[in-house]
């Protein structure tokens, strides 16, 4: 339990500074640098190796932004698997729901509480 | 700026060019990944100390614990960007707090809050994606190539 600790901090932590990279370095938006790093996700897992980062780092591979173009990846491929090509659409949305769910649950709860400031 | 730019520039303007690039404040690179190592670093273990708690009280998997372990970063990361708390975060950590999944979050819930004055239909309806857009559709559409190519390799025998 203690190293999955530590490798998520590990692992979490260094996709961060690749992204702090792409801020600093490559000089690119916010906007522009979570796109990429999405579409490095989906990449990754259609060949295969975000997987075993998970297995690896726990919460470090699914907590950034790149997990979720693993996901959506991973459940298109987990439909077509059983519906052929119509799954790749229908199975899209399979596994990353609760993010995009909780995002707008909670967005549209936040903006009924919080005024904004300044 | 590219070279293509620069050529229709005067002198004048080039060599003010100049000048305006040695003045320019060097971003400290290091001292912000730092920051960024930091910060990403303990959200994610934050966010392996979620997992554990949905695997041991509510008896999901290692597979599955993953998403109930977003919902609950992005539940936390409303309460952080109501607060106004996510903001100073974001200033001191920079890519540390945009890159995990409470960043996606916030900007959803800050666009959301931000834009209540306009009504909730026109104002927080049409607004909350308004940053967050770009990811889910580079997301999606990346995810839709690669899971497309890889399903048709699979039915041609190829994989």
């Amino acid at each position: 339990m203690l190293p999955m600790f530590f490798w998520a901090f590990v692992v979490g932590g260094l996709i961060c500074v690749f992204g702090q990279l792409m801020f600093d370095i490559a000089k690119l938006t916010p906007a522009h640098t979570m796109s990429l790093l999405v579409v490095l996700g989906a990449l990754l897992d259609g060949f295969g190796l975000y997987e075993p980062l998970i297995d690896f780092a726990g919460a470090g591979a699914t907590i950034p932004i790149t997990s979720f173009g693993n996901s959506l990846v991973h459940g298109a491929l987990q439909e077509a698997e059983q519906h052929g090509l119509v799954g790749v659409l229908t199975g899209m949305f399979e596994i990353t729901s609760s993010g995009i769910s909780a995002a707008v649950i909670f967005g549209f709860i936040g903006a009924l509480l919080f005024k904004p400031k300044g | 700026m590219g070279d293509k730019q620069k050529q229709k520039l005067t002198p004048e303007q080039q060599q003010y060019q100049q000048l305006e690039q040695k003045h320019e404040i060097k971003r400290p690179v290091v001292k912000n990944c730092f920051k960024a190592f930091l910060v990403g670093g303990l959200i994610c273990t934050i966010g392996q100390a979620i997992t554990y708690f949905y695997i041991y009280f509510f008896h999901f998997t290692e597979q599955t614990a993953g998403n109930p372990t977003v919902a609950t970063m992005i539940f936390l990361s409303m309460l952080l960007t109501g607060f106004g708390v996510y903001d100073h975060i974001g200033q001191f950590a920079g890519a540390g707090s945009a890159v995990p999944v409470t960043g996606f979050g916030n900007s959803v819930i800050s666009a959301a809050i931000e834009h209540r004055t306009e009504g909730f239909v026109l104002g927080v309806g049409g607004n909350m994606f308004k940053l967050a857009g770009s990811v889910i559709l580079f997301g999606v559409f990346a995810a839709f190539v690669v899971a497309l190519f890889k399903t048709l390799l699979t039915m041609m025998g190829v994989l």
